[in-house]
């Protein structure tokens, strides 16, 4: 059902929800972007309409509600181990389809890779019901329509934003009776169908060729643009890794916790083994094992889809000016000119 | 819910210094593990490392470490009665059922001897179970030796190379286990052969190179990989090498797939 609904209205339903639901948003942070005249826009709790980003695609993705930048796992005395408590409050969540399409890879790892699901994860995924931010026009570094991702259906309800007023089309009937008092339209959230920027993503035929890929002189110029900051993965829709830490309190005391922290494969230090053995030295090889990842190594173990949505959010944040599309267009030419090379 | 991250209390049972940095823990525990797969350890406070299964029996698991870091260093200043946390055993484990009825070459680098030593000690117990064990076993120096009494052991069973990389000792050879390979009795195999082997990764890759230059093709070899790990089950990415997660699909490969996994 279709319905039109004053941001007035909408505080009003949002009033009737915080007591069973943690409402999160893309929030604008004035002042606080990379540099002193920039603003930041990342997830955060929201309790009213007026505080959620419409206008602007947040730097940061959705990801961060479920599984933050840190987490504590456990807290323990000495020989005891206790789980952190969850909210206990439901997640609705406001998401673009990029975003709400990422949610999909975070599953396949978090949830079914190896066969094992990790209950941090699994424990927040269960109380998410999805706010889809209907998403028309897109931004200059944006290509999820060329990653399949501009669409999206699974959402509890869907909003067009209008000045001082939304659109929605409640599909979860559960939030319909929040409703009964606004007015009905007919509505159904449309996608954007054309990005400025076209990708795409060629196919690696065999094993052959990944391996001269790997070792191809394209790699080389990130060696002297990339600067390993990790900027690209932390803003990724959908990058998974971590690290896990203990930390104690005060040295005199005896509790601490277990800690996960949201790691890069771009930063030194991701591969380092005792022994003092490193597996990606440089950050040419860290960045086409990231690359590969992205585009080659994540769909040939899931087969469904590539570990992209197109968001183009670490295009946005790479103080480097280093271009994700750019870069896949450069792997084209690479897997071209192996390809010409062994057919001779 | 299950919390596959969460890991239980077991209690040392006994420390045997094996050499100067390596010691085996013998802890109490219910856990069945396979041949060649490993547990995350962990000290509340300090943290978590990987550490494999180098023997186990009804109600232990015995764990050969080397002290390098802050969680194999507190794991030292432990003693029988005193508690490490566990969960596991994780990872693919060596294909023992393949190995049966046939000769047997195993080929270790320094503590790789460790996740191959509950595998060794089968085929000694059992000694019908393989045609033949050759084994190859270096070590860096005479400090590095571990498993002493059990080296001696497997003499009276196994076909044996025992060698220190650069040091002279009595009743061993010096020089690297590449030198061995040739050794070995690969004529009387026939096709009814597979190898193993184990250490740090470029003795891997140079003993690989070896085999092969005796004719070993790369489905009969067998490697285990160590790779950084903080989770072991799938999730933090650390260990992946292309599409494949060395915490799920390994430690162990067969050298057909391991020798594409380019980190
Ligand atoms: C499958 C597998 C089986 C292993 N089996 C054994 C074994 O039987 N015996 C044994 O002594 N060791 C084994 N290791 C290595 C052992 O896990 C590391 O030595 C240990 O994690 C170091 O932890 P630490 O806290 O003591 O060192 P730290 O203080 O954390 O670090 C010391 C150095 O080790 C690196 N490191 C940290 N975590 C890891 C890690 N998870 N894996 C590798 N290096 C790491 C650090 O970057 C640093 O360079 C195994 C590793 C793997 C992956
Ligand atoms: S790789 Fe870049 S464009 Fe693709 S999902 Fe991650 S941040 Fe978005
Ligand atoms: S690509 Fe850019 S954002 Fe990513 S690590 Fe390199 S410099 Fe940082
Ligand atoms: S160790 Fe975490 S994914 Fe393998």
């Amino acid at each position: 059902m279709g319905y039109k609904v004053s941001f007035e209205e909408v505080n009003k339903i949002f009033d009737q929800l915080q007591g069973e639901y943690e409402i999160w948003a893309p929030k604008r942070f004035a002042g606080k972007g990379r540099y002193s005249d920039t603003d930041i826009i990342k997830y955060d709790k929201v309790s009213k309409v007026e505080e959620i980003e419409f206008k602007e695609k947040s730097d940061y993705p959705a990801k961060e509600v479920l599984s933050p930048i840190t987490q504590s796992l456990f807290y323990f005395t000495e020989d005891e181990f206790r789980e952190s408590k969850a909210t206990s409050k439901k997640l609705l969540i406001f998401m673009r389809p990029c975003d709400i399409n990422a949610q999909h890879h975070q599953e396949k790892i978090y949830l079914e890779n190896g066969g094992y699901a990790d209950m941090y994860y699994q424990r927040m995924n269960e109380k998410v019901k999805i706010v889809m931010i209907e998403c028309t026009e897109g931004w200059d570094t944006c290509f999820c329509v060329s990653m399949g991702s501009n669409k999206a259906d699974d959402y509890a309800i869907a909003v067009r934003a209008g000045e001082g007023e939304l659109t929605v089309d409640v599909k979860d009937e559960a939030f319909a009776p929040l409703f009964k008092e606004a007015a009905g339209v007919d509505f159904k959230p449309e996608f954007i169908e054309k990005n400025e920027i076209e990708l795409t993503i060629p196919e690696i035929p065999n094993k052959e060729v990944l391996t001269k890929l790997k070792s191809h002189p394209m790699w080389n110029e990130y060696n002297k643009r990339c600067i390993s900051c990790g900027s690209c993965t932390v803003a990724c829709s959908t990058c998974t890794c971590f690290n896990t830490t203990d930390v104690i309190y005060n040295e005199n005391t005896n509790v601490g916790e277990r800690k996960r922290t949201t790691a890069s494969c771009q930063i030194e230090g991701f591969t380092d083994m005792a022994g003092g053995h490193v597996f990606r030295r440089t950050a040419a090889e860290r960045m086409r094992y990231k690359v590969l990842h992205k585009f080659h190594d994540y769909k040939a173990r899931f087969k469904d889809f590539h570990m992209c949505v197109g968001c183009g959010r670490c295009t946005s944040r790479c103080p480097e000016f280093i271009s994700i599309t750019a870069t896949v267009n450069k792997m084209a030419k690479a897997i071209d000119e192996i390809i010409a090379e062994e057919s001779k | 819910m299950n919390n596959i991250v969460k890991p239980v209390p077991c209690k040392i049972l006994e420390v045997k210094k094996e050499s100067k940095l390596e010691y085996t823990f013998k802890v109490e525990s219910d856990i069945k593990p396979a041949h060649g797969q490993f547990l995350q350890l962990s000290i509340p406070k300090i943290g978590e490392a990987p550490i494999s299964v180098s023997a186990y029996g009804d109600g232990w698991i015995d764990f050969t470490i080397r002290s390098v870091g802050k969680v194999t260093d507190e794991i030292f200043t432990k003693g029988p009665g005193d508690v490490l946390f566990l969960r596991g055993a994780y990872g693919k484990g060596w294909p023992v059922e393949k190995f049966e009825g046939k000769h047997v070459v195993v080929i270790t680098g320094g503590t790789g001897l460790a996740p191959v030593r509950s595998m060794l000690n089968k085929f000694y117990d059992e000694p019908d179970y393989t045609k033949s064990v050759t084994l190859i076993t270096g070590f860096k120096n005479e400090e590095g030796i571990v498993f002493k009494n059990e080296l001696e052991k497997w003499k009276d069973r196994f076909t044996t190379f025992y060698t220190l990389d650069a040091e002279k000792k009595e009743g061993w050879n010096t020089g690297f286990v590449t030198e061995f390979v040739s050794k070995v009795d690969w004529a009387s195999f026939g096709d009814n052969y597979e190898v193993v082997i184990v250490g740090p990764p470029p003795m891997m890759k140079f003993t690989g190179i070896e085999c092969g230059k005796c004719g070993v093709p790369d489905e009969k070899i067998w490697v285990s990989y160590e790779r950084r790990m903080s989770c072991a089950v799938g999730k933090c990415g650390h260990c992946r090498i292309d599409e494949v997660y060395v915490c799920l699909e390994g430690p162990v490969f067969n050298y057909t797939q391991a020798k594409y996994l380019v980190d």
